[in-house]
């Protein structure tokens, strides 16, 4: 099971690593992703070894990626439009609703 | 007696107040003027029927059978009562001194209104601005005064000491457009009110201890079988110390707590008589119109402080020590002021300075004042020569007015050889020198041989020092005289009008005056006004004060006074240069003389350096900076914090989420170690 | 509840809000203002006479037309009413100094209605706090004297205005924080164990069961509250920040009756409910008010600014009332509370008088002015009495207050206060020295500024203005045991439950 595991922790650390430190909105986004499928596998892989007779875990997963997929959506048009209205996508930058 | 005439007495002049001070600037100047005059004309009867009564009415009430003078209380109304020992009242209180007064007060001030009908307007009869605002305040300053004489307890006499302070001040700052009166003003009541602190806190510590305003109760003991009427009593005021010998502190830095609430009110007495050193305000004073010079800084409010004395002298008889502190005080200031007279230029200062040195006598003569001695001579000395010296010096001050109304300065330079011009004003102003030069017939001789005599009696030293006094009063004086009306003979400028004797308004006071100094001598004192009441001898009649004279003492004072009036003759009869060479020779004191001994400058430092520079400016600076600063700085520290704070809740997501790591994981490495 | 008199005191402020707020014209505002200040001042007149008839008839409750009702049942809080002398005495003070605040804030510009608004309902705080014997809806009422204070200042006000309004209102709600504490504290040991907690005063009294040492703890928080609102030493740097930058009527209201809510509370509440910790602790406080009187005087004698002379000769006499409070004896007591009414009126008309000058030369600053005895010689005269009431004449209402004060405290059997008293004693000569200076610099001597000549003399609106204050002034000075009378035997019952102990 710990092989799973261990890429799907590297996978998190690798999307946290990402979300802190990029300042570009899209690859923000994709760390988001990163996180989000390494929690999905961590999903799977409890799933098989510790409960084998159930399949929550894997309707789980499944509904998280559908999710998934419609947020990304969501994102992608709101950053497409914020670049539009600033022509920029860096998140230190986009300050102009705080103040 | 009917307590009408007394009520009236007081009311009078407060209702001209309030009338004039309300509706007279819409009346005309002569009505306001006549108004006024005739108010205090009615008080001047009333006073002396009332004063008469007293002396003479034979009255129960007054005068005992062994021919002992009573104090009556006429009235005594209630008006703050704040223990029900302690108590504010308001009241009428007759016994010798306050008799006395009530002849003083009403006749100065009568003369004064009838004189400033004239005085208060110019050369074309216009009014001055401000002429019914000055009758106004003429008539507050009688009812303050009549009201402080008849006083029943100390605190009343406090209440319209404060009264006759604030009409001081409000007629020293007549002219208050000219910045020297408006300072002078100030000066005055700022001072007196420093002495006046001193007399509250006395009065503080002896009613602290007795539990009494009353003078009755503190120096005088009822007498059977009569309400409101008591006989001075030594008795009482030894019951008093005694209250003070068995309280809980009755020693306080090396005095009795009693010796220190006479000295504390005899403070407030110096501030008003101009005690040195707390003399500064009344030179300054004579910014103020004349009349109000004779009436108040020469006459009347100036003695309050020596009246003060008068009232509870039992008391201080009780405590030698403040007796002597008043002797030494006096001296001091009759010797000081009767040098700095000697070397002044402005004729109403030489004749500010003359007073501050003749109350200093009344001073030193209550302090020497024993009853072991003549029974007490030097009390009725001093009432004697209080009652002399107000019309001798109102005299003076009112000759003085006429003068400087004609010439229009106050400077004896701009004057000199006036006496062909004014004939009257001259024989008048040389009464009042005679008189206060101490010459037989006139009023000063008496009284102030009698103040000599008492000072012979308490020690020769003293005597010495007073009668040495009494020859300078006898120079300045004459010097003054001379320099006004001799020295030289007076040019006419082409479109002045010739100096001339004033108007009747103005020589009608003068004249009266002038008689009163001629023949008040011969007012058998002695028989009025003593310390305890008892009258000094059995019969009276018009030459009693000349057959009980004491030869000796007054041969000598007279001696001292004639040579001192021909050493001012040969100075300053005709232009000579020899007062000159004497300034010359004498240069360091002439310049101290001159210079009243730099006591303003001396008081200019202590106000302005020491209390504004070195206490009110850095309080003031403490407060914006350090207090104010705190408060602001409490502040500041709060907006800093919370900016400061502020970036914590950025809106970066990134910074959200370390901050969110960094707490998970070291909750997780809590709980690990918890665990382990 | 209608019946009782008392509630009319915040019914009429409410009716007068009601009555602004349909007010279309400027004429409208002013007679409703007008109107309404004097149906107040009838009112407690009328409260005057009826309460000393009640007392003379032999009703002897140490407070008189109580009633109480219920509003907020869980904690127990009713509006509770009730007054003695010394409320009357300061009901009197507030509706007078009301209505002339109507009268010198005449021209108020701009907002002239929502400027009566702000004020009605601060004086409907004040009203309130004066009758409140519960302590919850007293401190309610205190918090709404204390808003609109804000926005009067800042809005209306001249020169710093932003930074004194905010300065004052954060400092009178520190002393507010301090005071909710307290009265917390206070309402958690108002009965005995096992008997239903109360806010009401006279309850709280009569159960004694704050514990000695609860009442260290509470008596400071109670009387630094009050205190800061009283001005003392040191929380009273909101003051001359506060008065300066404030318009008349403000000033007047706020220096001479919110200041007034201070020693009011430090007595009726701090001394009133907790007498031990007050008789033990009061030395401290002793020393902080002495020096206030003093400092306040110092301060005042070089200050160039009218505004400041006065907010900090304020600072002095208000100290002067909480040191008389804390010397805890009848008599001192009765001079703190006639010093109350004294510099309430006196403090209010030398406000009215500068503000009325300000209007006219446009500057505060002595330095710039002079000879306004000449120009405007109403005004002049109206402050020189004013000044005079200041520096203690007798026949003005200062003289009795400061004598009645200096010889109570001197009463005291302890030589540390009696030394205090001739320290506080001292201050009767400076006030002399900062009101004489002032006098003639700005009223005596030459014209300083020609453009001054122009000036107008008062208004008939300022006349009556001034007229009813120096009236007020004179009767309590000239007729002093009148008011001593009502404060000390009328009001015994209260001030001797404090010296029993």
């Amino acid at each position: 099971m710990i092989y799973y595991l261990i890429p799907a922790l590297l996978m998190f650390c690798c999307g946290v690593y990402g979300f802190v430190t990029r300042k570009n909105m899209i690859a923000m986004l994709i760390s988001l992703e990163l996180m989000l499928n390494a929690v999905d596998i961590n999903f799977v892989v409890f799933n098989r070894y510790l409960f084998p007779g159930q399949m929550e875990g894997m309707f789980f997963t499944l509904f998280a990626i559908a999710i998934a997929a419609a947020e990304t959506a969501l994102a992608i048009a709101i950053i497409i439009n914020v670049f539009r209205a600033a022509r920029n996508v860096d998140v230190n930058d986009l300050n102009k609703m705080k103040h | 007696m009917d307590i009408t005439i007394p009520i009236l007495i007081l009311a009078i002049p407060l209702f001209m107040f309030l009338l004039l001070g309300l509706t007279g600037m819409k009346m005309p100047h002569w009505l306001a003027g006549t108004l006024g005059t005739a108010g205090m004309g009615t008080v001047l009867v009333l006073s002396y029927i009332t004063a008469l009564t007293y002396f003479y009415g034979g009255s129960p009430q007054f005068i005992a059978e062994n021919g002992e003078r009573l104090q009556a209380v006429i009235f005594n109304c209630t008006w703050l009562q704040f223990t029900p020992s302690l108590v504010i009242k308001l009241g009428f209180l007759l016994d010798p001194i306050s008799a006395l007064m009530l002849i003083v007060i009403p006749t100065i001030s009568f003369m004064v209104h009838l004189y400033s009908m004239g005085y208060m307007r110019d050369h074309h009869g216009v009014y001055e601005h401000g002429f019914q605002r000055f009758y106004a305040f003429l008539s507050l300053f009688s009812f303050s005064m009549l009201g402080l004489v008849v006083a029943t307890n100390i605190f009343q006499m406090y209440i319209f000491w404060e009264l006759v302070g604030a009409s001081s001040y409000l007629l020293i700052g007549f002219y208050y457009k000219k910045p020297s009166a408006v300072s002078a003003s100030k000066k005055a009541f700022i001072v007196t009110r420093f002495a006046d602190l001193g007399f509250l806190i006395g009065i503080l510590v002896l009613s602290y201890y007795t539990g009494t305003f009353d003078f009755m109760q503190l120096t005088s003991a009822p007498v059977d079988g009569m309400e409101g009427v008591y006989q001075v009593s030594e008795q009482t005021a030894l019951g008093v110390k005694n209250i003070f010998a068995q309280s809980a502190a009755p020693m306080f830095m090396g005095a009795s707590v009693l010796t220190w609430a006479l000295v504390l009110i005899f403070m407030g007495g110096m501030g008003k008589s101009a005690m040195m050193p707390l003399h500064i305000w009344l030179p300054d004073a004579m910014e103020g119109p004349t009349p109000v010079s004779a009436l108040i800084h020469a006459a009347t409010m100036v003695v309050a402080g020596v009246y003060l004395v008068a009232r509870l002298y039992p008391l201080y008889l009780m405590e030698t020590t403040s007796l002597d502190i008043i002797v030494v005080v006096g001296a001091l200031t009759a010797f000081y002021a009767a040098m700095v007279a000697c070397a002044q230029i402005d004729i109403k200062r030489v004749l500010a300075f003359s007073t501050i040195s003749q109350i200093a006598f009344m001073m030193v003569s209550l302090g020497v004042s024993r009853p072991e001695f003549h029974e007490g001579i030097g009390y009725m000395a001093g009432m004697f020569h209080l009652f002399t010296h107000a019309m001798f010096k109102a005299l003076l001050f009112l000759c003085a007015g006429a003068i400087i109304h004609v010439v229009g300065s106050n400077d004896y330079t701009a004057m000199h050889g006036l006496r062909k011009f004014m004939p009257i004003t001259n024989a008048c102003f040389l009464i009042g020198c005679l008189a206060i030069a101490g010459i037989i017939p006139f009023a000063g001789f008496f009284s102030k041989d009698e103040i000599l005599v008492a000072c012979f009696g308490h020690s020769i030293f003293w005597y010495i020092w007073m009668s040495a006094v009494a020859g300078l009063t006898a120079f300045y004086m004459f010097r003054l005289y001379y320099l006004i009306f001799w020295w030289k003979e007076h040019k006419v400028h082409e479109g002045h009008h010739a100096p001339a004797d004033q108007p009747w308004t103005m020589t009608l006071p003068l004249v009266i005056l002038a008689a009163i100094s001629c023949v008040a001598g011969f007012v058998p004192m002695g028989n009025l006004v003593t310390w305890n009441g008892v009258p000094m001898f059995e019969h009276v009649n018009f030459f009693t004060n000349l057959t009980h004279l004491n030869w000796s003492v007054a041969l000598v004072s007279l001696a001292v006074a004639i040579v001192a009036i021909i050493i001012a003759t040969v100075m300053y009869r005709k232009e000579n240069p020899l007062p000159d060479r004497m300034a010359d020779m004498f240069p360091r004191l002439w310049d101290w003389c001159h210079h009243r001994f730099y006591w303003d400058e001396l008081y200019q430092f202590i106000t302005h350096k020491i209390i504004f520079g070195c206490i009110s400016r850095p309080i003031a600076w403490f407060d914006r900076h350090i207090i104010d600063g705190a408060m602001d700085g409490l502040a500041t520290v709060t907006n800093k914090a919370s900016y400061a704070i502020r970036g914590l809740q950025s809106g970066k997501i990134q910074m959200y989420v370390w901050v969110y790591l960094i707490g998970a994981l070291l909750l997780a490495a809590v709980t690990a170690v918890c665990l382990m | 509840m209608f019946s009782n008199p008392l509630i009319y005191f915040v019914v009429i402020p409410l009716v007068m809000l009601a009555g602004l707020a349909i007010c279309r014209s400027i004429g409208q505002i002013r007679a409703v203002a007008v109107t309404g200040s004097l149906a107040l001042t009838a009112l407690s007149i009328w409260l005057l006479v009826d309460y000393l008839g009640l007392r003379a008839a032999g009703a002897d409750a140490p407070m008189l037309y109580c009633g109480s009702w219920s509003w907020f049942e869980p904690l127990n809080i009713h509006l509770a009413v009730g007054v003695d002398g010394i409320s009357i005495a300061m009901l009197i003070l507030s509706s007078i100094i009301l209505l002339t605040g109507s009268f010198a804030s005449w021209k108020i510009e701009p907002n002239t209605k929502d400027f009566f608004l702000w004020l009605i309902l601060l004086s409907t705080g004040v009203f309130g706090f004066f009758i409140s014997i519960d302590l919850f809806t007293m401190f309610m009422f205190y918090e709404v004297a204390l808003i609109p204070m804000y926005l009067l200042i800042g809005v209306w006000g001249s020169g710093n205005k932003n930074y004194s309004a905010m300065k004052l209102t954060l400092m009178l709600m520190g002393g507010s924080a301090f005071l909710m504490l307290g009265l917390i504290g206070i309402f958690y040991h108002s009965a005995p164990e096992g008997m239903p907690l109360t806010w009401n005063l006279l309850e709280i009294r009569a159960n004694e069961s704050i514990s000695e040492g609860w009442q260290y703890f509470l008596f400071p928080m109670t009387f630094v509250g009050f205190g800061v609102l009283g001005a003392m030493f040191p929380f009273h740097t909101w003051s001359p920040d506060g008065h300066a930058s404030a318009p008349t009527a403000v000033s007047m209201l706020h220096a001479g009756v919110l200041m007034k809510l201070g020693g009011y509370g430090c007595f009726r509440v701090a001394i009133y409910l907790m007498p031990q910790a007050a008789n033990e602790l009061a030395w401290i406080f002793l020393i902080l008010t002495g020096i206030s009187v003093v400092y306040g005087a110092f301060s005042a004698c070089v200050q160039t600014d009218l505004k400041y002379i006065n907010a900090y000769s304020s600072v002095s006499h208000c100290g002067l009332v909480l040191f008389a409070i804390l010397m805890l004896n009848t008599t001192a007591m009765t001079g703190a509370i006639m010093q109350m009414l004294s510099h309430g009126l006196m403090t209010a008309l030398f406000f009215a008088l500068i503000g009325m000058i300000y209007g006219r030369t446009h500057t505060r600053d002595i330095r710039l002015m002079g000879g306004l005895m000449k120009i405007m010689p109403y005004l002049a005269v109206c402050y020189v009495i004013a000044g005079f009431a200041s520096l203690g004449l007798p026949g003005l209402s200062g003289f009795v207050a400061e004598m009645t004060i200096f010889i109570g405290s001197f009463q005291h059997a302890d030589m540390f206060h009696r030394v205090f008293t001739i320290v506080a004693c001292c201050s009767i000569v400076i006030t002399a020295v900062y009101i004489l200076r002032v006098v003639g610099k700005l009223l005596f001597g030459p014209v300083q500024d020609e453009h001054h000549l122009q000036l107008t003399d008062a208004t008939w609106w300022e006349r009556v203005s001034t007229v009813t204050l120096i009236v007020s002034v004179a009767a309590i000075g000239c007729f002093p045991n009148f008011f001593a009378d009502l404060i000390k035997f009328t009001f015994s019952p209260s001030i001797f439950a404090v010296i029993g102990q």
